[in-house]
């Protein structure tokens, strides 16, 4: 099934995600439908509350959806979670104190049970994929919190997923160095090619990565709005103060707005 | 090298309030003395002898030094006077029922982390535990192993354990439950086992938690040795010399028995702590 190119990668349709709370019920998510094509960049923009890190965490499999349909890869969350489909870079970059850099890498590795030269192997390619070449056996306590940060995108990255889902991943960040990040992803996803799911309350960060934006809205968690880019897929740091830029932040603000029209 | 004025400072307070205090405690036999004898006695001559008692209510430090000194270098370490005997019966115990605690501490927090149904049966029970007076405990343990023709070593390591598996099961549990939820859903995300997550994350978490309790075991298991040697009619122990002491009145045995014991609680901690030091530092956990 995976080498049906023409599917989607992921395909939600009338997806619903109630959480029974102390308070009632919560409605995270509301009749989400929405289909990411292999190789796309989308991200997920909205307020908190707005179900946007719950549905990349249903993608996960990481939550159950209460009703509707969910496919990655054509198959079922759960079951492309056990086929190691994709990697996952949380807002901390969570990495283990106990282990280098490099160790940390290995770790997904080590689980999945790759050979220890296959390890050895792949660890120096992320490394260098993520500019780490130099800090294999370093403590994450050595690095820099962008650096820390990196070493978990490389994390995900080692072994062969071809969804990166990431949640937040440069939200305690600076903005100088997220800055860095950005364009280092954008190039980083031009040599994988891999699709994508990026989780973020900035506008200008959303509006430069991505070829799909999804704007979303909190009380239920729903859609407002998916933004197809018209950005070209080359994006200097300069492209944001470009007119065509400008207009798509402009239409996203909107769409952000509009979903709080009424509270 | 600066923080040695503070210490001796107040390590100085303590042995000149230590001196006053066997002043003011040993001063009346030396008066009741003199008054039997019917001379009287002058301030420097009070002074002199409540330094120098056989007996005294309490020994002053210099006594003291003097009875660890002929304990631990004066004597045959074979001789029944030889503090370093009496200490190595009292550490091997401790070293055993230390082992064993811990071993036990470990095994029963990895269940009740692993299995909800321990987590509500065994917890409240070992909480007990702790509950009961070790010395009322001490005494029974000795009596049944005894009948069942088990002497010397065993029960006093087995009350020893007693009372070291606690600390070590509580921070055992606390460290096994520290992985955050991000944490354990990363590993969901490689599709981990419970068995890998245990090796991989939760037994290295868990050890800066370890090691704490081991320091408060090591020690308790000391303590629980000392207890068991005295109901036990030991001839040999740290325990037992406390005892043979207080039966006849050999204050300044007891004290240099104490402060053995002391000195050897302190040693324990001190090897732990080594060991933390060492082990943290090569899992790059301290810095």
């Amino acid at each position: 099934m995976k080498d049906d190119v023409k599917a989607p990668v992921i395909f939600a349709k009338d997806l619903n995600l109630v959480f029974e709370t102390n308070d009632g019920p919560v409605q995270a998510l509301k009749d989400v439908n929405l289909s990411i094509e292999r190789g796309d960049f989308v991200s997920f923009i909205g307020p908190s509350g707005c179900g946007k890190t719950t549905f990349l965490r249903c993608i996960a499999a990481l939550e159950h959806p209460t009703s509707g349909t969910l496919k990655v890869n054509s198959i079922p969350p759960d079951e492309a979670r056990k086929a190691r489909s994709y990697g996952y870079v949380f807002q901390a970059a969570g990495l283990y104190p106990w282990r280098t850099i490099a160790g940390n890498v290995k770790l997904p590795l080590e689980i999945m049970g790759y050979s220890k030269a296959e390890q050895e192997e792949r660890v120096r390619k992320v490394l260098s994929l993520v500019d780490l070449e130099g800090f294999a056996k370093k403590f994450p306590w050595q690095l820099s919190g962008g650096m820390q940060q990196r070493a978990s995108i490389a994390r995900a990255l080692a072994f062969d997923a071809d969804i990166l889902l990431m949640d937040e991943p440069f939200g305690a960040l600076d903005e100088i160095v997220r800055d860095r990040l950005n364009e280092e992803l954008l190039k980083l996803w031009a040599r994988t090619g891999k699709t994508i799911g990026f989780v973020t309350h900035s506008i200008p960060e959303a509006v430069y990565l991505s070829t799909k934006i999804v704007v979303m809205s909190p009380r239920p968690g729903r859609i407002t709005d998916v933004i197809e880019s018209t950005l070209p897929k080359e994006r200097p740091l300069d492209i944001r103060d470009s007119e065509e830029f400008l207009k798509i932040a402009h239409r996203v603000r909107e769409g952000l707005r509009a979903g709080h029209a009424y509270d | 090298m600066r923080s040695i004025l503070p210490i001796l400072t107040v390590l100085t307070a303590i042995v000149a309030l230590w001196y006053g205090a066997a002043v003011m405690l040993n001063k009346q036999w030396t008066y009741d003395q003199a008054a039997r004898a019917g001379v009287t006695v002058t301030f420097s001559q009070v002074l002199a002898d409540t330094m120098t008692q056989e007996r005294p209510v309490l020994p002053a430090p210099h006594q003291v030094a003097k009875g660890l000194w002929d304990g631990f270098a004066g004597q045959k370490i074979t001789s029944k006077k030889s503090l370093v005997l009496h200490s190595w019966i009292t550490f091997s115990a401790t070293m055993a029922g230390f082992a064993l605690g811990t071993l036990a501490g470990i095994v029963l927090a990895v269940g009740i982390v692993h299995s909800r149904a321990m987590d509500m049966s065994v917890m409240p029970w070992a909480i007990a535990s702790q509950t009961i007076p070790i010395l009322a405990i001490a005494p029974m343990v000795i009596v049944v192993l005894a009948s069942l023709g088990i002497k010397g070593l065993i029960p006093k390591a087995i009350i020893a354990a007693y009372l070291s598996f606690f600390p070590v099961l509580v921070g055992m549990v606390k460290g096994l439950r520290a992985p955050d939820g991000m944490q354990l859903d990363l590993l969901r995300t490689y599709n981990a086992s419970g068995s890998q997550a245990f090796w991989k994350l939760r037994l290295p978490s868990s050890m800066p938690y370890l090691f704490a309790s081991l320091k408060v075991g090591v020690a308790a298991a000391l303590v629980g040795t000392i207890v068991a040697e005295l109901p036990a009619g030991a001839s040999q122990g740290l325990g037992a010399r406390l005892l043979s002491g207080s039966y006849y009145g050999q204050t300044i045995q007891i004290w240099s028995a104490l402060f053995a014991a002391a000195i050897l609680a302190a040693v324990l901690v001190l090897i732990v702590g080594v060991i933390e030091r060492v082990v943290l530092k090569r899992m790059g956990m301290a810095k």
